[in-house]
């Protein structure tokens, strides 16, 4: 059995021609089923997400099965071949088992390291179990592949430090007010990335929310989004006196709070720390603030800085997740490796033990009657003999040496044996 | 062999007290690299990119600390009182104030990084120690056999330990305030605990310290009394702790009146340490003083 990858993602292939083969949560049972029903592949796992549609399967014939996959995928969305041509990814062997570990590692993403691809992956290999597409070796690949996913997050720093503005505010927030639930929140104008700001600081638990904004229409329809009061725009200075975190994004043409009027305010407030975070181009807080005690004011560009700086961290841990992935290749190649001996070892200990009973059977019936401990020492005699002498052939088999393949083959010959699909290989 | 049964006795005698020495000298020696080794093992998480070293520090702290309570029980049952009549012993006990005061934050909050900057307080504590003599006072003076002896001396090494840990708490502060203010969220931005929990602790641990030094100068005052009958005597050590209660005092006044949190009250405790740093062995090792420890 072979392990394959099959599909399209983000790397190679556009939006355009992702979205036209893409798995609804309706169409995948019926794909499993109909892969499983048509026996085009043993053993299937489709992820399908907005950046990838992968199938994983396991298949016997590598040329032939691929061909089919593909016919397959063109066949069951109604699309032309030809739309694949140049964007399919095929991968098989240790390639194929290395991508679907990059893939769960966040390494084969669009934002490095980003967290959600797991659970997708999860998911998908959830309804693959329920619809019982799965056996022994995608079984073990998958377990594998979470275990590898959870390695490269918790020993390198892949998944560490947000990457985009808003994630970079709530994080930068937590590090100064530690827990953000109870803490109180204003939001000064409006505009997109200020809305997500909001919404990832709401989503973190602050929970005390003003909005205000020189159209009051536009601030009604944030305060009922964001369940908030509004106050008038004038009115904000009264604000600055109890909010921990304000957000200003008002598209004034200059500083609507300077130094010296937050100097008195936080003298006011007996200096309880604000978390400033000024998204307006122009900006509309003056930067001298951020010299003020227990004031903290970063503007666009600062928390761009920041986020580049963890994406450039994160690459740097990239490599020792490589790592870790290609160790966990290896680790896993072994594993399949030993899997092409079992049939034949488990066919030289049956048909020894089928000897032995026999031979056995056969002097125990000649001695006629006998005490139970005699009994019990020839039984004892035969079994040990046996073990011995099978033992060094099925170490040698188990054993990882190039010649394996040969061995396989001469010691199906020697034993006469008949196993099971001749261990993959055609007589 | 003629029996000489006086001889033997005094031998006796000599052998068995040599052996107790060098158990309590043995546990504190012990005790001393352990506390060395947690030291290196948390300056090195400073420098490492992964999780995982700062266990190890605790549990070297831990392993410590156990040696540490032997060498002081040891001491407490040979000298029949608690060991800090010398400068050895006190400077012991400061430190085994400040690892019982580590060890409950450390599973209290659970801060990063805290074995890094407090285990190298308590080693330095802890090898200054090892520098001053280390004979057990057998015989008291009169003076210190008194209730008042205990009591005094316990209140005042908790209340300097919980300074000692606000002051390197403060250090915590500052850096991460350094790396907020000047938005590079590097280093060790990551593994520090968030500004407002260590400004929190910080002011915690002021405010144990403080109740506790006030009650150690109450019950110091009523126990130079009822030993040289005049409750004060401007000793350079009175003094000097006068002057560490009027820090702490302005510490929290400045802090409840007009708001001196954050990095002013870093820098505050940091002083403050430095002053109860000198109080404790600044005072009597420069200047003369009758304060009875040593």
């Amino acid at each position: 059995m072979n392990i394959i990858v099959v599909g399209l993602n983000h790397n190679k292939a556009s939006v355009e021609v992702r979205e036209k083969f893409a798995f609804d949560s309706e169409k995948l049972p019926n794909a499993l089923k109909h892969l499983k029903e048509s026996k085009i592949s043993a053993e299937n796992v489709i992820l399908s997400t907005c950046n990838r549609v992968e199938m994983y399967a396991s298949v016997k014939n590598l040329d032939t099965d691929v061909e089919k996959i593909i016919h397959f995928l063109s066949d069951f969305h109604n699309v032309p071949q030809q739309a694949l041509d140049d964007s399919l990814v095929i991968y098989q062997g240790p390639e194929a088992v290395r991508h679907i570990f990059r893939v769960a590692s966040g390494l084969d993403s669009v934002v490095l390291g980003e967290p959600q691809i797991l659970g997708q992956l999860k998911d998908a290999y959830g309804i693959s179990l329920q619809h019982k597409s799965t056996s022994t070796l995608l079984n073990r690949l998958m377990k594998k592949t979470f275990s590898v996913a959870k390695r490269t997050r918790t020993e390198t720093g892949i998944g560490k430090g947000a990457v985009n503005i808003s994630f970079a505010a709530v994080e930068l927030a937590k590090k100064i007010f530690e827990d953000l639930s109870g803490k109180s929140f204003m939001l000064m104008g409006a505009g997109e990335m200020a809305e997500l700001a909001a919404r990832h600081l709401i989503g973190n638990g602050v929970e005390d929310v003003t909005i205000t904004n020189r159209t009051l229409a536009r601030a009604e329809e944030l305060a009922q989004e964001f369940g908030g009061k509004v106050i008038p725009f004038e009115n904000f200075m009264e604000e600055l006196l109890h909010l921990d975190i304000a957000i200003c994004s008002t598209g004034a043409p200059n500083y609507i709070l300077r130094k010296e009027q937050l100097h008195t305010i936080m003298k006011e407030r007996k200096q309880k720390p604000m978390f400033i975070f000024d998204i307006s181009v122009p900006r509309n807080i003056d930067p001298e603030i951020n010299d003020l005690d227990n004031v903290y004011l970063y503007d666009v560009d600062d928390l761009k800085d920041v986020a580049d700086a963890n994406a450039e961290e994160r690459g740097r841990e990239a490599d020792k997740a490589e790592k870790i992935v290609e160790a966990e290749v290896q680790s896993f190649l072994k594993w399949q490796n030993s899997l092409v001996a079992t049939p034949t070892i488990v066919a030289i200990r049956e048909k020894a033990e089928e000897i032995r009973k026999e031979e056995l059977d056969k002097t125990l019936r000649k001695l006629g009657p006998l005490e139970e401990d005699k009994i019990k020492a020839i039984e004892y005699l035969s079994s040990s003999i046996m073990n011995k002498l099978i033992h060094p052939p099925t170490a040698a088999l188990k054993s990882v040496e190039e010649d394996r393949e040969i061995m396989i083959d001469m010691a199906n010959r020697l034993f006469k044996l008949e196993t099971e699909e001749n261990n993959g290989k055609k007589k | 062999m003629p029996y000489e049964k006086g001889n033997h006795k005094s031998l006796n005698i000599t052998g068995a007290y040599a052996l107790q020495i060098e158990t309590n000298i043995l546990l504190f020696e012990i005790a001393l690299t352990l506390y060395f080794l947690s030291t290196i093992t948390g300056v090195i998480e400073i420098f490492r990119s992964k999780k995982g070293a700062s266990k190890a520090a605790i549990y070297l702290a831990a392993l410590g600390f156990i040696f540490h309570t032997g060498n002081i029980f040891v001491r407490y049952v040979q000298g029949g009182h608690i060991p800090v009549t010398n400068m050895h012993e006190a400077a012991s006990f400061f430190s085994w104030c400040m690892i019982i005061l580590f060890f409950f934050h450390e599973f209290r909050y659970r801060l990063g990084l805290l074995s890094s900057f407090i285990m190298p307080i308590v080693f330095l504590i802890m090898f200054s120690s090892a520098i001053f003599p280390r004979e057990i006072n057998e015989f008291l003076s009169p003076a210190l056999q008194s209730y008042w002896f205990g009591v005094h001396v316990i209140l005042a090494f908790l209340g300097d330990a919980a300074f000692a840990m606000a002051g390197g708490i403060g250090v915590m502060y500052l850096l991460q305030e350094r790396y907020v203010k000047s938005k590079h969220l590097g280093g060790l931005f990551q593994k520090l605990p968030s500004l407002q929990v260590l400004d929190e602790i910080n002011y915690h641990l002021i405010t144990l310290g403080f109740p506790l030094l006030t009650l150690a100068m109450i019950t110091g005052v009523i126990w130079a009394n009822s030993a040289w009958g005049t409750y004060w005597r401007w000793d350079p050590k009175e003094v000097w702790s006068l002057i560490t209660w009027l820090i702490y005092a302005l510490v929290l006044h400045l802090r409840l009146t007009v708001g001196w949190r954050g990095k002013k009250a870093a820098i505050l405790s940091i002083v403050g340490f430095m002053v109860v740093i000198f109080a404790f062995f600044g005072v009597s090792l420069i200047l003369k003083t009758k304060h009875v420890f040593p």
